[in-house]
């Protein structure tokens, strides 16, 4: 019972919802509620770091490395839920409904970095999945009519990552006879240089999570979803799902073992074509959560360079990038965020004079694009210096090439952003007068960024011990 | 770790210090209000920092190459990222350049800033913290993170206190030279898996292959080459030089591209010692390119400042030449055109933008004829002038003479080109004050014209005057600065003719190149 409390916490969170969904409570007490309940199942997650123990005939395994990711989930669901002050993009009537999916969605990512089960693991996925597809079409009804479209592609790309991931999951069954990743980690490594089957099962079987993360092949609903959805939603679409689908790749992916040649191959194919394809879309967008979109799918790229190098330290960096993708990722949505108090999505034209209409913002706004630029001393810089040693440990130069070129190619839209945030407009501008909330989270994401960055030892030790657990 | 560092004595951690002051300093400007206050902030922080930095002169070991004042703390002990920190006769100017010309920085800034002083003022110190970091780190990481960390801020110096062209210049600058340092970036991260270590000299004492050394010599040349800036990786700096404020100008032309320059002698001549041995023949033609190029095209500028930004070019180009020479004298003579090049350019930034506040313009014949309005202000601008292009007496002389007198005993080809670059800086020099000057004065005051400009006031005086001191020091006496280069030269070249044993069989002959010309045309020369 102690084991399951962090997941009871988000459950207990959701039925507060529930319940204040058949009221009347809206607005900023229902916002409260939300960071209340959220903050607690933070300290809770906090609180059962450490323990261990496996659940439900073994198919839930709770150790150092599922309560990390707990916590780092149960911790970006309290952010978004904060970040989302009023839910300008949300209709009044809905609120209630939205929070309660938007909780249910995360407790699904938390029960995933638990499973270690296949079908299991589809379990949360879905969990996760079904809640989601309900709230991205959630969107007051303005000029925006996308989030129909968002909503359906994300439920049909959802579906379809889903079957070719129990297609997978059908072969390495019929091969292995065993869904259990705690004995398919002692057959496959064995089975995976001679039989191709097992290779295709287990790409098909990462396909779904590909999907979350939004990888090349998997990356098409991604710049869709991401500009229908309220802006609140797609920050947490962008962010989330991604660590959860980083957990359990790194369960996956340490199960082909450290010589399977051609299943790196396959996985540096994807990396690559994922940063230079997200990074050449992402040049020419002008809608601010497009261009986000396409930054992550260059982003699922580079933490896919630390995964495929199924080295400890690699894994390591993947945890710790993934990390900083989500802070960083996170600080530039809380600028788009703030800056359309009706929900509108924002363009590079609305960015412009910022840096005049509110500092702060505009700081954080600097501060995230540069992180994710990955110029020092952020915490991207930090993340792609692991990243790129743990691929250059295991003699990939040519992938590290790839990955710098298109590091400077990033730089360019990245910069875009910071340079229209600075840029004097002729015309007076009108100030943005944040409250003292929004600046807390500004000023947070802002010193969380920079001092995570030249401060990595901490989270590193930490992280250290979780990824030792999590090779089974 | 102690073969290679002499642990700082005295009573306060000078390069931390040197470090922390303007960072902190900077941190207590969002605190402050009112511009004139922020104004004396500045200037009080700045001028801490360069006093604090006197030690570093007068305490300063001649005898050893070992690095000196140094610091050391674990950072992050699992990847072997520690805090180091000291400096050598090589990096040691360089810091004493950058403190001393901070204050100036923000005394001409005066009253040229004119809005978001707080902001402007913060920008600057923190640009100050990052510049002494990168002179002083001893740790590769510390080292690409204090040259990234001088991105932004200067970035946003252009962006957002520049001129109608900001947006583009400010975008260039930073994409050149983010393209250039990614690839240091992998190169560090290249020799960290190599040899297990960040920490520079450990670096340099490790005996890379030959194929390797190649790849990183080019990955590091890449990245300083845009610094510095060489001939075709120039063309931000123009752009960048007109755009920016003056502050911006002086900080670029004094101490930025000088980090092009501390970064070949630091990391590509002794980690790559084999590589640079092979490569030099390459790199002293791109520096004759730099020379000759920037002179020419400086030579038909109207621009005043695009003018200066263009002779940097061709200035920069006879340090990379001195550089690559290989030889004490010609690494000497780079070394002291650097400090020569911070000092004078700086300068005429600094006059060029007096000018401006005045006329608003930049236009040569829009500043034409002030000979009768400003005459302190032509004083200086001729003094300034005459070191820009080496006149016998000033500072650049000594460090020009240097390295042409290093190139003639090398190869006399690449010395007589060089000359041609010194010719054409007395051509676009002179230009300039003949127009800036006289014109078609007659030399009577006429009512109406220009005579409301007012002539420099104390504190232009006192900025320019302090920068006319070390041209008549430094030109005079060039002694005690180029003593203190002296052991780590040696030390340098020692690293070089170390390293020399790495190269493989059949490359014997490997300035054969650039030998094989200059012996042929030299024959033509002397008709034999």
């Amino acid at each position: 019972m102690t084991l399951f409390l962090p997941e009871l916490a988000l459950l207990l969170t959701a039925v507060v919802f529930f319940f204040a969904s058949l009221g009347k409570i809206k607005g900023a007490r229902l916002q409260g509620l939300g960071i209340l309940f959220s903050g607690m199942a933070v300290l809770i997650s906090l609180y059962s770091y450490g323990m261990q123990g496996s659940l439900f005939f073994n198919a839930y395994r709770v150790d150092v490395f599922s309560q990390i990711f707990k916590v780092i989930i149960a911790f970006g669901l309290f952010i978004v839920i904060y970040l989302g002050n009023g839910l300008y993009g949300i209709d009044d009537v809905l609120q209630p409904e939205y929070f309660l999916f938007l909780t249910l969605s995360a407790f699904g990512l938390m029960v995933m970095s638990s499973a270690v089960e296949l079908i299991t693991i589809i379990l949360c996925l879905e969990i996760h999945s079904f809640a989601l597809f309900i709230i991205i079409p959630f969107r007051k009804k303005g000029a925006y009519r996308h989030q129909m479209e968002a909503g359906i592609k994300y439920a049909l790309f959802g579906a379809a990552a889903s079957g070719i991931s129990l297609y997978g999951i059908s072969y390495i069954f019929g091969m292995t006879h065993t869904t259990y990743l705690a004995d398919l980690v002692k057959i496959i490594p064995g089975v995976i240089l001679k039989q191709p089957l097992m290779l295709v099962g287990l790409v098909m079987l990462l396909s779904g999570f590909f999907y979350k993360l939004a990888l090349f092949p998997m990356h098409f609903w991604a710049p869709d979803v991401y500009e229908g959805a309220a802006n609140e939603t797609s920050g947490f679409v962008a962010t989330l799902p991604k660590v959860g689908a980083v957990a359990l790749l790194i369960r996956l992916i340490s199960l082909a073992g450290v010589d399977a040649v051609q299943f790196t191959w396959v996985l540096m194919a994807f990396a690559v074509l994922s940063m230079t394809f997200g990074n050449l879309a992402a040049l020419v967008q002008n809608d601010i959560k497009r261009l986000l979109a396409y930054s992550s799918i260059a982003h699922a790229g580079y933490v896919m360079v630390g995964l495929l190098c199924a080295t400890e330290f690699g894994y390591l960096s993947g945890v710790y990038y993934i990390v900083g993708y989500l802070l960083m990722n996170l600080a530039c949505f809380f600028v788009i965020y703030n800056l359309a108090p009706q929900g509108e999505n924002i363009t590079f034209a609305d960015l412009s004079g910022l840096y005049k209409r509110s500092p702060l913002l505009a700081l954080t706004l600097a501060v995230g694009a540069f992180g994710l630029a990955g110029i020092p001393p952020t915490i991207g810089f930090t993340g792609k210096l692991f990243l790129f040693t743990a691929a250059i440990k295991k003699g990939m130069y040519g992938l590290i090439i790839l990955a710098v070129i298109n590091t400077g190619i990033a730089i360019f839209y990245y910069l875009k952003m910071v340079r229209a945030a600075y840029t004097s407009v002729e015309s007076q501008v009108s100030p943005l007068n944040l409250k003292l909330s929004t600046s807390i989270l500004g000023i947070f994401f802002i010193a969380v960024i920079l001092l995570l960055g030249t401060f990595p030892q901490g989270f590193m030790s930490v992280a250290k011990e979780a990824i030792a657990a999590a090779i089974l | 770790m102690e073969q290679y560092l002499i642990y700082n004595s005295l009573n306060y951690p000078i390069l931390t210090v040197l470090v922390a002051v303007p960072l902190f300093g900077s941190l207590i400007t969002l605190f402050i209000r009112g511009d004139k206050y922020l104004k004396i902030w500045g200037l009080v922080v700045t001028l801490t920092t360069a006093v604090l930095s006197l030690p570093l002169y007068s305490d300063f070991d001649l005898t050893t190459a070992k690095y000196q004042f140094a610091e050391f703390r674990n950072w992050i002990p699992f990847a072997k990222i520690n805090y180091v920190l000291g400096v050598d006769g090589i990096s040691v100017l360089l810091v004493l350049l950058t403190t001393l010309v901070m204050p100036l920085c923000i005394l001409c800034s005066w009253t040229y800033i004119k809005e978001r002083f707080k902001e402007f003022i913060c920008v600057l110190l923190i640009m100050e913290a990052a510049m002494v970091g990168v002179f002083v780190s001893l740790n590769t990481v510390l080292f690409f993170i204090f040259w990234e960390a001088m991105l932004v801020p200067m970035y946003l110096i252009i962006a957002v206190w520049g001129g109608p062209r900001k947006d583009y210049a400010s975008i260039k600058f930073f994409l050149y030279t983010l393209i250039g340092s990614i690839f240091l970036f992998v190169a560090i991260i290249a020799m960290y898996v190599t040899t297990g270590t960040f920490f520079i000299p450990e670096l340099m004492a490790h005996q890379f292959s030959f194929s390797y050394q190649m790849w990183i010599f080019w990955a590091f040349t890449l990245a300083f080459a845009i610094k510095v800036p060489m001939w075709p990786v120039h063309t931000w700096l123009p752009a960048a030089h007109v755009e920016a404020p003056t502050a911006g100008s002086v900080i670029l032309a004094s101490i930025l591209l000088k980090m092009g320059g501390y970064g070949f002698l630091r990391f590509c001549l002794p980690i790559a010692p084999a590589a640079t041995m092979y490569c030099m023949p390459y790199l002293i033609a791109i520096s004759i390119m730099s020379i000759i190029f920037g002179g020419y095209l400086a030579l038909g500028q109207n621009d005043v400042k695009r003018l200066i930004a263009y002779s940097s070019v061709g200035h920069m180009g006879f340090v990379t030449l001195g550089i690559f020479l290989l030889n004490s004298v010609g690494i000497k003579g780079a070394i002291l055109q650097m400090l020569n090049h911070g000092v004078t350019t700086g300068a005429l930034f600094i006059c060029v933008g007096i000018i401006y506040e005045r006329t608003h313009s930049r236009e040569i014949s829009d500043n034409s004829a002030l000979g009768m309005i400003m005459p302190i202000y032509v004083t200086f601008l001729v003094i300034f002038s005459l070191s820009s292009l080496a006149f016998p007496g000033t500072n650049s002389f000594v460090g020009e003479f240097l390295v042409l007198m290093a190139s003639f005993s090398k190869y006399k080809l690449v010395g007589g080109l060089a000359v041609i670059g010194a010719i054409l800086a007395a051509a676009y020099m002179l230009r300039l004050v003949q127009k800036m000057v006289w014109a078609d004065s007659d030399g009577h005051m006429h009512h109406g014209e220009k005579s409301h400009l007012p002539d420099l006031n104390f504190r232009e005086t006192g900025t320019l005057a302090f920068l006319a001191i070390f041209v008549f020091w430094i030109g005079l006496n060039p002694g005690p600065f180029l003593k203190i280069m002296d052991t780590s030269t040696l030390h340098l070249l020692q690293q070089l003719e170390d390293g020399r044993k790495v190269m493989p069989a059949g490359h014997g002959e490997y300035h054969a190149l650039l030998n094989g010309v200059g012996e042929s045309i030299r024959h033509l020369i002397a008709f034999k």
